[in-house]
């Protein structure tokens, strides 16, 4: 011991003592302070701090709900939910991703285009631990291929998601509507809770009208999630309601029947049960593939359908406006008869023109050389245009304007087909206020043979001829038949707002009637060749829409003008007669004369309903016998 | 109880009879209690590593050789440190400034030295012992207590490395070492006043440290600490995650392997220096007063064997290591619960990782050579 020899050292000690019990002080003083610290976490706030930690761990995610089925009336699925399977990659989970891609191209059939995509996304900033899609709509092939390989392949997934598919394809593009992806208009119109999980909304039709009722209600699921926000269990699930099934008066036999009747030619059918007013075909030709709008169309694709000369994409059923014609004529006798303008009895003489005055502008009548004295019910027969020129001048416009609006004309007399346009129906307001210029009675001329500024949906004309045929009785067209679940059908349809067209003397609608059957039936009726070897006895009445009007003395020779500018041909009828089971509305664009084209189609969709009205209900494959 | 008796009636002469611990150097008690601490630890790591039994593995290897160590120290005599101090001093200095020099690291720091022929590792690790030994080398020369000029030399010694130090940069292991020196000088006698003097010139400076010398990740962790809300996602992420798991733990815990907070990937750190939330959620307020209970078991230990040390280079040096060993446990915790800014100081005996298991073993290594080769001068 060199050194310590001459310390203190007891004193050095004792020192030593007194600064280690310091010290102890200290170790308690802070360890109690970190006590309590624990205490204070633990104890007091420990409620805060667990609400923060499940707030943490527990996400509540919304769960989407199925959307409802749609069926024919015969039970013919026509809007389903097919799973569509998609190939996704979770980056982080990938080992090596360019070897990984390769082997998913050798496996699956995924173009160049997908693989950019995917590579661009890559390089986006996003979430850890994100799946990326990289190729959508996987075959059943390719499902299985997956499925055997999926194991050497990891931080790659198939994931499922339902996706509408409507198995007829274009038979039904405008009659049912479609769905397509939520766009931001649609955001800000729709309940954000309840389409927190939807991806997809009704676009147009059915599928817009009913969208509510179809979509459901949406469910939610608590899920633990960690840091990274995958998901690791359920924790509660509250199921979402599946929306509800909804069954169609759509008839798929008709609708396919309709299709084949328009075959290679651009036109419209639109066939409604009078009874109840529930359309059982409504044929837009050409029509197109939904399907392709549903996950979102190819900027190609839709270019070739937007810029198609036939506009598939057009509605020509519900939104097609043509100058309705001689279809008209019944209507307007029975305005006639009722506002006393003219009587049963009434005749005039048809020299073959009309004029106002002496000197004013000669009116033609189709038929060179006139018809001769005809009255009301021959005039309609016949589509004697002198006798109507003579009973619209008579009657005026307001009176036309009057009855016409009563058929359901210048408004969209449906309930539920989504999109329909209410044609025009010219009066005297409208035309001073549209063009500031008074009616005149030249006006009235073309108006009393559905020309002029009149404008007509084939929906509009199937409805005027259903108010004829119900001889007054009002039922709106309607596409939803019942809805299966719990919701009542009148929870949905919207009521009924059109009143039954009472006329002074109920036996007019008879004559207006007898006066269509001729038309079919009777030895000079423009459509008896139509109505030839029927069983049944139907009524009916031929018009045709001019594209271009003739000069007064111009001669009309169809041959020489081309195809796009013949003149349209239209036919509007029901059957049978004294129990009309159906009512017919047919445009053919371009077709010529409505008793040569439109009438035999009519013709044709009343055998078949008829027909199938005395058979079993079919429920028709859905392996998509559609047209090409 | 009779063989101890006997032992003691026997020690009574000139010579006491050692028993097996004794001639192994060993202290049973504070073995014991750090097996105990070890043990524990061992099973929260388990739930911090996500279950991961090789990490539990990986652990208890070092144990093995932190115990070595310990062991291996414990045979030296204290004399042998003393003697070596300086020495040591001057190669750890050596070692620090050769950091700066060649030395290698990560994320901005440069803290390890890779020598030829020697496996890498921290010069300031090492200097954690070195520098309370150099200071009880060099206090233990002095009277006690100590003029003002020894102090300030002291003093010096101690601040040296510490700069040195703070320069790759690692504020935790500065830190550290210059509590470790700074405790020799305490319970050398530094007198009150200085005490007082001290405290009063760091508040004055703090200020000035706060504009000259603090970097501004350092500044942007006193800031978080103060306001974790501000920057929830980004710098306060760490101290709301860990008292959210502390808090959410309750009295008695999640539950072994229960803690959401750390299972589920939300606190960060969780088998390393947060290793504490683990416990406390997992095992709640009882788990966590359990631990301090052992640590201040272990403490109270070690502040008995340095109050019975026969010198005075004994006694400063045990007591600055028993101290140093409090500082990580109260810096540790501090910060883990919200109290301190976020240091990188582990839990001693429980956080994962190699190098300061072994030097605190060699430092309980260093207290029970202390204790055991005390030389028994009675009567």
């Amino acid at each position: 011991m060199a050194w310590g020899e001459f310390k203190d050292t007891a004193a050095e000690r004792r020192l030593f003592q007194r600064r280690a019990l310091v010290m102890l002080g200290l170790v308690v003083v802070l360890f109690g302070i970190l006590i309590g610290r624990f205490y204070q976490l633990q104890v007091i706030e420990h409620e805060t701090y667990t609400t923060i930690s499940d707030r943490n761990r527990v996400q509540v995610r919304s769960v989407p709900p199925t959307r409802g089925l749609i069926y024919d009336r015969n039970g013919t699925l026509i809007a389903e939910n097919r799973p569509v399977f998609s190939v996704t990659l979770v980056p982080e989970r990938v080992g090596n991703m360019d070897a990984t891609l390769e082997r998913l191209q050798a496996l699956l059939t995924i173009s160049e285009e997908d693989v950019e995509r995917f590579r661009r996304r890559l390089q986006e900033p996003r979430r850890p631990f994100q799946e990326l899609p990289l190729h959508y709509d996987l075959t059943e092939q390719e499902i299985a291929s997956m499925a055997v390989h999926r194991h050497e392949l990891p931080g790659v997934e198939v994931s499922a998601e339902l996706v509408r598919h409507y198995p007829f394809g274009e038979l039904n593009s405008h009659a049912l509507g479609y769905v397509g992806r939520v766009n931001r208009e649609e955001l800000q119109r729709i309940d954000p809770v309840n389409y927190a999980g939807t991806n997809y909304i009704g676009k147009s039709g059915v599928e817009r009208v009913y969208e509510e009722t179809l979509h459901g209600r949406v469910g939610y699921e608590h899920v633990e999630t960690n840091a990274r926000g995958r998901t690791l269990r359920v924790l509660e699930r509250e199921n979402p309601v599946p929306g509800e099934d909804l069954v169609l008066h759509l008839d798929m036999r008709l609708q396919q029947r309709a299709f084949e009747l328009l075959e290679g030619r651009r036109g419209a059918i639109v066939a409604i049960d009078p009874r109840d007013g529930g359309i059982i075909a409504l044929a837009s030709v050409p029509g197109f593939d939904a399907n392709q709008f549903v996950t979102g169309i190819s900027v190609d694709n839709y270019r070739a359908l937007s810029e198609s000369r036939d506009k598939p994409l057009f509605n020509r059923a519900l939104r097609g406006q043509y100058p309705p014609g001689s279809t008209i004529k019944p209507m307007l006798l029975m305005a006639g008869l009722d506002s006393g303008t003219v009587t049963r009895e009434t005749t005039i003489w048809d020299p073959g023109y009309y004029q106002i005055n002496d000197k004013g502008r000669r009116y033609r009548d189709w038929k060179r050389g006139g018809h001769g004295w005809v009255d009301g019910r021959r005039a309609v027969a016949e589509s004697c245009d002198i006798y109507f020129y003579d009973l619209g001048v008579e009657m005026g416009v307001d009176v036309m304007h009057q009855y016409l609006s009563g058929f359901g004309f210048g408004m969209d007399a449906t309930l539920d087909v989504g999109g329909a346009l209410p044609g025009l129906l010219p009066s005297r307001d409208w035309k001073r206020g549209m063009r500031n210029e008074p009616w005149y009675t030249g006006d009235s001329v073309n108006m009393s043979i559905g020309q002029g500024f009149f404008l007509a949906t084939p929906m509009q004309l199937a409805t005027a001829t259903l108010v004829v045929a119900n001889r007054g009785g009002w039922v709106q067209p309607r596409m939803l038949k019942d809805v299966r679940g719990d919701t009542p059908l009148d929870d949905v349809l919207p009521p009924e707002t059109m009143e039954d067209l009472t006329v002074d003397n109920h036996d007019d609608w008879e004559f207006v009637v007898d006066s269509m059957e001729d038309v079919m039936h009777g030895p000079r009726g423009t459509a008896r060749g139509a109505a030839e070897g029927a069983d049944y006895r139907m009524a009916g009445k031929t018009g045709t829409a001019q594209v271009f009007s003739l000069a007064e003395d111009e001669e009309y020779d169809a041959e020489e003008i081309r195809e796009r500018l013949r003149d349209h041909a239209l036919f509007v009828g029901f059957a049978p007669v004294d129990d009309p089971r159906i009512v017919v509305s047919v445009i053919v664009e371009n077709g010529g004369s409505g008793s040569g084209t439109a009438a035999p189609v009519a013709r044709a969709m009343f055998d078949a309903w008829l027909q199938m009205q005395d058979s079993e209900p079919t429920v028709i494959s859905q392996a998509g016998e559609a047209q090409p | 109880m009779m063989g101890r008796a006997a032992s003691v009636q026997a020690s009574s002469g000139l010579q006491r009879p050692a028993s097996l611990w004794h001639r192994l150097h060993i202290d049973p008690l504070l073995l014991l209690l750090l097996a105990l601490v070890a043990g524990g630890g061992l099973i929260v790591l388990y739930s911090g590593a996500d279950a991961s039994m090789a990490a539990v593995r990986a652990q208890a290897i070092r144990f093995g050789v932190a115990f070595a160590a310990l062991f291996i120290f414990a045979q030296l005599d204290p004399a042998v440190y003393r003697r070596w101090s300086p020495w040591l001093y001057v190669a750890g200095m050596a070692g620090l400034v050769a950091v700066l020099v060649v030395g290698v690291g990560a994320k901005g720091a440069q803290r390890w030295l890779a020598l030829p022929g020697l496996p890498r590792f921290q010069p300031s690790e090492i200097m954690k012992l070195v520098v309370p030994m150099m200071a009880a080398w060099y206090l233990s020369r002095q009277y006690l207590p100590p003029r003002f000029r020894h102090v300030v030399i002291a003093v010096g010694l101690v601040l040296l490395p510490m700069g040195l130090i703070i320069q790759q940069p690692d504020l935790g292991t500065s830190l550290l070492v210059g509590a470790a020196g700074m405790f020799v000088v305490f319970f050398a006698g530094l007198s009150w006043k200085l005490i007082t003097g001290f405290f009063a010139l760091l508040g004055v400076a703090a200020p000035l440290m706060w504009h000259f010398v603090m970097r501004d990740y350092q500044k942007q962790r006193v800031l978080t600490l103060l306001d974790p809300q501000s920057d929830p996602l980004g710098a306060g992420w760490n101290i709301i995650q860990s008292t959210t798991a502390i808090g959410s733990g309750g009295w008695s815990g999640k539950g072994w392997l229960q803690g959401t907070q750390s299972h589920l990937e939300f606190l960060p750190e969780s088998h390393t220096d947060f290793i504490v939330a683990v416990l406390a959620e997992e095992f709640g307020f009882l788990g966590l007063a359990t631990l301090l209970a052992a640590y201040t078991l272990i403490i109270l230990r070690c502040l008995y064997i340095a109050a019975n040390a026969q010198d005075s280079f004994s006694r400063l040096l045990a007591g600055a290591l028993t101290m140093t060993f409090f500082v990580y446990i109260v810096v540790n915790i501090g910060m883990v619960s919200g109290l301190l800014p976020v240091v990188g100081v582990p839990l001693p005996l429980i956080s994962y990782g190699g190098t300061s298991i072994v030097t605190l073993m060699s430092a309980f290594g260093v207290l029970m050579a202390i204790h055991t080769h005390r030389r028994m001068i009675t009567a």
